[in-house]
């Protein structure tokens, strides 16, 4: 493999990393929205709990993706910034203000502010995740440096990848969720939604998949030329149908580590239909990457990262997780 | 200029944050570690105080500085084409520091009650450390766009990239030592700022008292390096970029022994910093060592190469005043704890703390103004003009003014949030909950 290929798996990587931890806060932020019943009360307090000591370091990711970019593939970052000014400047409002206002909710002492950061905090937390996904399908298009490139986010591909990213983070959400919750009731709720976010995510795919014939042919190409490609669309719908059935089965342990590699692999199918373009047409992996020994050092300094990162990551995971880490199926 | 607002504006909003981000989770270990080391359970109410205030502006920050990451592309894209390969290096080392610190603010925070307390202040250690640490890298970065270094330039591309010595430029040293001791200085003089208001009315209350101890110690010795290393990062500047040391002083006429301005008022029609005290001579002594050594002036450099001067000189004024009346409540403050051997109580004294306390924070915004003003017209020295930089995009002042209100309107909650913090003393359940 060549550094600057390495480089690019590695970014994916990441973003896949984001998506699994940082995008499941998203999705807390959307139940919070949606949090309904008689346990409103206590299903708003479990994804609090849930998100609280992490969110920070999971949404490292997302910079750690950014700066990869930056670094990695200098003329691809500025063509992406450029192009999709508009919907980025949308997201990182939306990253402002979900962040500020989830800490200002646990931190604020006056009364009645709870609810009054509640929804500052659960909009944007579902709105994100829509942008998040518009500007990767934008991408995917191959028209964003093309004329109109500035409001190519704003056709269907698009936005039912928008719509798709949202409804995956929902499901990861739910999905965690049923196994942090110590109230059986509760763990029914998110058992619920994990099952209507899995439909939602079933149906915007075949959207998504339809649509990218005829709006992203580039991709659509990749995909089948690749030949990973079709093991991996197998394996995900092996696996999709696999956390439905444990899902059902109330098997929470099991459908969470199900969930989790079922949406890895939807990222990785993506990134195999992107493979070897960064930004199609024009910028492909290998011509936008920055000298080989750019691209050498930021590979040691990953490397040399990595070895303080995941100890700690492991500690946090230790100190907070552990119980739903090694916690029996209820 | 709408997107040099904006960035300025989100540079001048994150920096708070990151500032006293680096600053405040020290005086939070300090205070903890007097818990441990004493049992006197006031302290341990002090760090848990703190640790929330960091918990709130960390938070803030680290949004905040999500938001740069993404507007370096946004709004310079043409800087990031160039410089992207140059120096990622300090960025992506720094997305560690950064990783490193959330990791463990997540478990400080979150974890009073749930692993030993020698655990516990081993993670607060950890925040300090890499918090000190990516503030550090990222004024490397900004040290490069000052003293470029660590390419070759062919035909206006770029080539022979080398990202370690790029990290390694000379303006780096001075600007990052002087940028962290800042924090602390900044950091720990408001915070000791707050804590004399409330002693000014209760001159017994025990949990500001120990409050003022702390962020006196950390915020005032960071105060009294502060000049030493003010005085070298000003000698980097007039090795390497002439021309913002000429807008710095005010200084319009090439010459030897040149004078040391205090104050003043920059004229650029008559070419003459007016209204200024100046000691002759002095100025050369300082930056080169010599009483006789050349300062070169600003009408020695090309009109379209020099930094706006009365921006500069004021700034820097700023910066100046307000770091020496900040050493000097230090060393009042130390002078008055050795004599009576106590936290040091006088009423005055409190006062002056109390009217120092913006400063640090106000030195910090000048001395940004000074670094990034005295560098234009350019964004990398003497390589790449910030009109070249700057993104086609259209329309960006709607979207400088979007973030300026959301900014306000955060600042606001924020500082509303602190003050809540610190406003009353230790409840009794805060003092016997944990363990």
């Amino acid at each position: 493999m060549t550094p600057e290929s390495t480089l690019a798996a590695i970014m994916l990587a990441a973003l896949t990393l984001y998506a699994l931890f940082g995008g499941a806060d998203y999705g807390g932020g959307a139940w919070d929205l949606l949090a309904s019943g008689p346990r409103g009360r206590a299903q708003r307090d479990l994804i609090a709990h849930a998100i609280g000591p992490v969110w920070e370091a999971n949404h490292v990711w997302l910079i750690l993706v950014v700066v990869i970019l930056f670094t990695g593939f200098p003329p691809a970052f500025s063509a992406v910034m450029t192009n999709l000014h508009l919907p980025i400047s949308l997201m990182l409002v939306g990253i402002v203000l979900r962040g500020s206002a989830f800490t200002f909710r646990a931190h604020d002492p006056s009364p009645g502010s709870e609810r009054r950061w509640n929804h500052r905090f659960s909009i944007p937390s579902a709105i994100t995740p829509v942008l998040l996904g518009s500007i990767v399908g934008a991408i995917a298009t191959g028209r964003v440096e093309g004329p109109g490139g500035a409001s190519a986010w704003l056709t269907p591909f698009p936005i039912a990848v928008g719509l798709l990213t949202l409804s995956l983070f929902a499901y990861l959400a739910a999905v965690y969720l049923t196994v942090e919750a110590d109230d059986p009731a509760l763990a029914d709720d998110f058992r619920a939604r994990a099952i209507a976010a899995w439909l939602a995510s079933a149906a915007l795919a075949a959207a998504v998949y339809g649509l990218a014939r005829s709006e992203a042919p580039l991709i659509a190409r990749g995909l089948d030329a690749s030949p990973w490609g079709f093991p991996v669309r197998v394996a995900t719908a092996v696996l999709a149908a696999a956390v439905l059935a444990a899902l059902v089965g109330r098997r929470f342990v099991l459908a969470r580590a199900g969930a989790m590699v079922q949406v890895a692999l939807v990222i990785l199918g993506c990134g195999l239909a992107l493979n070897p373009y960064l930004v199609p047409p024009g910028r492909t992996i290998a011509n936008s990457a920055s000298p080989p020994i750019t691209l050498k050092l930021m590979l040691g300094a990953l490397g040399a990262g990595s070895i303080v990162l995941f100890p700690s990551l492991f500690c946090l995971w230790r100190v907070f997780k552990s119980r739903a880490i090694v916690r029996p199926k209820p | 200029m709408a997107a040099r607002s904006q960035m300025a504006m989100s540079l001048a909003f994150h920096i708070i944050f990151a500032v006293i981000g680096v600053a405040l989770p020290l005086m939070m270990i300090v205070a903890e570690a007097q818990w441990l080391r004493t049992g006197d359970r006031v302290y341990r109410v002090l760090a848990r105080r703190w640790a929330k205030g960091a918990a709130i502006l960390f938070a803030v920050g680290a949004v905040s500085g999500t938001v740069l990451s993404f507007e370096l592309g946004l709004l310079w894209p043409g800087f990031m084409k160039f410089a992207g390969s140059i120096i990622g290096m300090p960025f992506s080392l720094e997305g560690f520091a950064f990783f490193t610190e959330a990791i463990f603010l997540g478990i400080y925070l979150y974890g009073w009650d749930r692993i030993s307390p020698r655990a516990h202040w081993l993670a607060g250690l950890m925040v300090a450390v890499s918090g000190a640490a990516s503030g550090w890298l990222v004024v490397l970065a900004n040290a490069w766009m000052n003293t470029p270094v660590g390419f070759t330039m062919v035909d206006g591309h770029v080539t022979d990239v080398d990202p370690i010595r790029a990290m390694a430029s000379p303006a780096g040293l001075a600007e990052a030592l002087h940028m962290t001791l800042a924090s602390y200085a900044a950091t720990g003089l408001l915070a000791a700022g707050v804590h004399a208001y409330w002693l000014l009315r209760d001159k017994a209350d025990a949990f500001h008292r120990r409050g003022l101890a702390i962020a006196l110690a950390v915020g005032g010795v960071a105060a009294v390096l502060q000049p030493i290393s003010g005085d070298y990062a000003a000698k980097v500047v007039a090795r390497t970029q002439v021309a913002k040391l000429a807008a710095m002083e005010g200084q319009f006429q090439t010459g030897r022994r040149a004078p040391l301005r205090i104050g003043g008022i920059p004229d650029v029609k008559a070419g003459a910093t007016r209204f200024a005290i100046e000691i002759p001579a002095v100025l050369s002594w300082m930056a080169y060592g010599d009483a006789n050594a050349e300062v070169v002036g600003l009408d020695d450099i090309r009109p379209e190469d020099r930094p706006d001067v009365r921006v500069v000189h004021p700034a820097f004024q700023i910066m100046v005043g307000c770091g020496m009346a900040m050493m000097g409540v230090s060393l009042w403050g130390a002078w008055l704890a050795w004599r009576r051997r106590r936290v040091p109580d006088a009423r005055w004294f409190l006062r002056a703390v109390l009217l120092t306390s913006p400063m640090g924070m106000i030195a910090i915004e000048a001395g940004w103004t000074v670094t990034e003003v005295g560098r234009q017209p350019w964004v990398i020295q003497g390589i790449l003009r910030t009109s070249e930089a700057v993104t086609p995009v259209g329309g960006l002042w709607g979207s400088m003014l979007a973030y300026t209100g959301l900014y306000l309107f955060l600042g606001a909650v924020v500082v509303r949030l602190l003050l809540a913090q610190f406003r009353a003393g230790p409840s009794a359940e805060e003092m016997e909950a944990g363990s």
